[in-house]
């Protein structure tokens, strides 16, 4: 067992009200400097959507993430001299176009205008060469199913959901989208840290953040293409990658990321999760649909005394394995089980967790708009039975999900609405009927487990919703220098700006 | 002093001094400026074309005069039967004619394409030339002054080994048409705005890639990386 420390972020999606204070929030403090103006560390999708950049999860076109063939996981984007071959022109790397042209508006003219008959206008204009720019698209430009048609249809999520049940999604009445905010997955098997040529993209063993070493970073820009949830960025004015942080510099000050800490809907949730390194290899190359169970089976149990004896072994602290134990991404990931990986089939074990959404009204799982005659109750109990009913298709969620496993989704989706029923029937009638502990038996789940679920769900404050340990950065000064000496050396000097070598 | 002396005797020493020096220095001290800058995330359809032919033309053709250069011998011993040395000039012909091609789609690119404009330094458009300059002066030797592979063996390769050591012999060179010298005065401008431009990325060319492990994982104390990893 080779214990090692990750802090993940989880997504409770039904309570995202795709407001993009993420996206403001990270790109204020990381990515609103010249070359990276295209970048969204952090963004949020519409779903069904093609998403950012354009159809992100198209991996065919885009050669993203890992493959199991025969017996061998290979990186779908090149073999090791493949690689190196391709590295004067790299076919599927995306364009500016694909993602969009930054632009901004000439404000200057608004007061410069001579004067005369109209009011003067501040005309578009692209932030790479400052010309006047006919927009054409941008970040969000699907954003609340706006201009379906031409962007939700094409959803690679889709594949493999009825054609009937797609017509239903665009009936007005049926109509149904989720929000889906993402940002770097941080994964235990980083596909673009497999494809740098360089070796400048590595995994932090202390709390699992991937990074891109900015000198030594080439600028072959394979990270780019092979990230399959294009999540590595090329700078093109500096001709270096960059990518989400994790804001490690507020982790380390005890801090939540930006997004996290500025998220409204507080959607997010922090946690320690102990991981097992050695079981890596095995779990990603099992068949897709037992990629997520065996998924889980990596995170290990933070209770148990063997893991405490292999954490402490590989010098993690306590103050970490306490964290661990009151980690809400454990408890929703492993101990309830209802957080999921995104895209599990990509193989490249993302850490970052989603609760996925519930379908929106359930008086509609019939054809008819409302069943006025039946009690509420008769409602959320055909939802729990007839999930093939609910407004988003169990296949779609699978599809994002659980690798296609459908069995997955519905458990979790068991889960989501026995809590839902339990609760509702607490604190709405007062009292709770043998029927509703009957699906929350059925969900697997007992009523203290269902109440915690709430619990955490709704009414976490701070601290519980950010489990932060102490990151003593002061000890790790000790690997490189004497901690003395370290300390007469920083504050004062000259900084090299990051300026483009040409 | 002539002007043979210093373009043979003496540029070469502050070209290579310079080369040296300053790529030594800025690997070192600069690691954050070495990039390739690639522009293709801007533009991609004319790169395709202008990268992947610039690229390996130069590249292949630099191969071959490296080895004229370390093994003489066996190129004229190769040559000594015509249809080999037709075969080989013929080669290093196209070769070069594709670098050149590449060359200028590439510096067609840099003009015309707005966005790779805006990216473009001055230093990328001093390097477009002087490279642009070492090809066509390259291709025009190969086609007026034949046979190259013959006579490169005979000349430069005794002449580069005097530069090594130390006892440059410019006779060897001094009695050469213009445009050859041409050729070998403006590799030496290369190699001396080299370390000052991007073409500094060449020397990170990723050959580790095909041994590294796959992931890689730092662990802040050293001690723990050597107990694990």
């Amino acid at each position: 067992m080779n214990v090692r420390a990750h802090m993940s972020m989880l997504f409770h999606l039904d309570k995202c009200i795709g407001c993009h204070t993420c996206s403001i929030a990270c790109k204020n403090l990381w990515t609103d400097r010249k070359g990276a103006e295209y970048m969204w560390w952090n963004n949020v999708e519409t779903r069904p959507g093609t998403g950012y950049p354009t159809r992100w999860e198209d991996q065919r076109h885009y050669r993203g993430g890992w493959e199991l063939k025969g017996s061998k996981l290979r990186l779908r984007l090149h073999s090791r001299a493949g690689g190196l071959g391709k590295i004067f022109y790299n076919p599927a790397l995306p364009t500016l176009d694909d993602y969009y042209e930054p632009f901004t508006f000439r404000y200057q003219d608004l007061f410069n205008a001579p004067a005369g008959d109209d009011q003067p206008t501040a005309i578009p204009i692209s932030k790479i060469t400052g010309d006047p720019l006919d927009i054409q698209t941008g970040p969000n430009w699907d954003d609340d199913l706006g201009g379906s048609g031409i962007y939700a249809s094409n959803d690679p999520s889709l594949d493999g959901v009825p054609e009937e049940v797609r017509r239903q999604m665009n009936e007005l009445e049926r109509v149904v989208f989720n929000y889906l905010p993402r940002i770097c997955n941080h994964c235990l098997n980083p596909a673009c840290a497999a494809a740098c040529p360089s070796g400048a993209i590595y995994k932090r063993a202390e709390d699992g953040v991937v990074l891109v070493n900015e000198n030594k970073c080439r600028a072959w820009r394979m990270c780019v293409a092979a990230c399959p949830y294009k999540k590595v960025y090329y700078n093109w004015s500096t001709g270096k990658s960059e990518k989400c942080i994790l804001c490690f510099p507020r982790l380390e000050t005890g801090q939540a990321p930006a997004c996290a800490h500025s998220c409204v809907g507080r959607i997010r949730y922090m946690g320690v999760l102990l991981y097992d390194a050695d079981r890596i290899p095995d779990a990603a190359m099992v068949p897709d649909e037992q990629l997520v169970e065996a998924h889980r089976k990596v995170i290990l149990d933070p209770f148990d005394p063997e893991v405490i004896a292999g954490a402490r072994a590989n010098g993690i602290e306590d103050s970490w394995i306490e964290a661990a134990q009151n980690s809400p991404a454990y408890k929703f990931v492993k101990e309830w089980g209802i957080a999921l990986p995104l895209h599990a089939e990509y193989r490249t074990m993302a850490m970052m967790y989603y609760i996925p959404p519930l379908s929106p009204v359930v008086s509609v799982i019939e054809n008819e708009l409302f069943k006025l005659d039946l009690a509420d109750e008769r409602h959320d109990f055909e939802l729990f039975q007839r999930l093939d009913a609910a407004r988003l298709p169990v296949k779609y969620l699978a599809n994002l999900f659980s690798a296609g496993n459908e069995q997955i989704i519905r458990e979790v989706m068991h889960k989501l609405l026995a809590v839902r029923l339990y609760m509702r029937h607490k604190t709405v009638r007062g009292s709770v009927n043998g029927d509703t502990l009957g699906y929350l038996a059925e969900a697997g789940l007992t009523t203290e487990k269902a109440e915690a679920i709430y619990k955490l769900t709704t009414l976490p404050n701070q601290k519980e919703q950010f489990v932060i340990p102490q990151y003593h950065r002061e000890t790790a000064v000790e690997a490189w220098k004497d901690p003395l000496a370290h300390k007469g050396e920083v504050g004062f000097g000259f900084i090299q700006p990051p300026q483009r070598g040409e | 002093m002539d002007w043979n002396t210093f373009f043979f005797s003496i540029w070469p020493y502050i070209s290579l001094t310079i080369f040296l020096v300053v790529t030594i220095y800025r690997s070192i001290l600069r690691p954050f400026t070495i990039s390739s800058q690639s522009s293709q995330l801007l533009e991609n359809k004319r790169l395709y074309w202008g990268s992947i032919s610039f690229h390996y033309g130069i590249v292949l053709v630099l191969v071959g005069h490296l080895i004229a250069l370390v093994i003489p011998k066996s190129v004229v011993l190769w040559n000594a039967a015509p249809l080999r040395l037709y075969l080989l000039e013929i080669t290093g012909l196209g070769l070069g004619l594709w670098a050149v091609a590449g060359l200028l789609i590439l510096v067609f690119r840099r003009v015309a394409v707005r966005r790779v404009q805006v990216v473009t330094t001055p230093m990328d458009a001093v390097v477009l030339v002087v490279l642009l300059v070492s090809a066509i002066s390259g291709v025009l030797v190969a086609t007026l002054y034949r046979f190259g592979s013959y006579w490169f063996t005979g000349v430069f390769s005794p002449y580069l080994l005097s530069l090594a050591t130390f006892s440059p012999r410019i006779d060897l060179v001094a009695p050469l048409p213009w445009l050859i010298k041409l050729h070998v005065i403006n590799n030496f401008v290369l190699a001396a705005i080299f370390p000052f431009s991007r073409l500094v990325h060449i020397f990170t060319y990723p050959i580790g890639y095909l041994i590294r492990p796959w992931q890689i994982v730092l662990w802040n104390r050293k001690i723990k990386a050597q107990k694990i990893n």
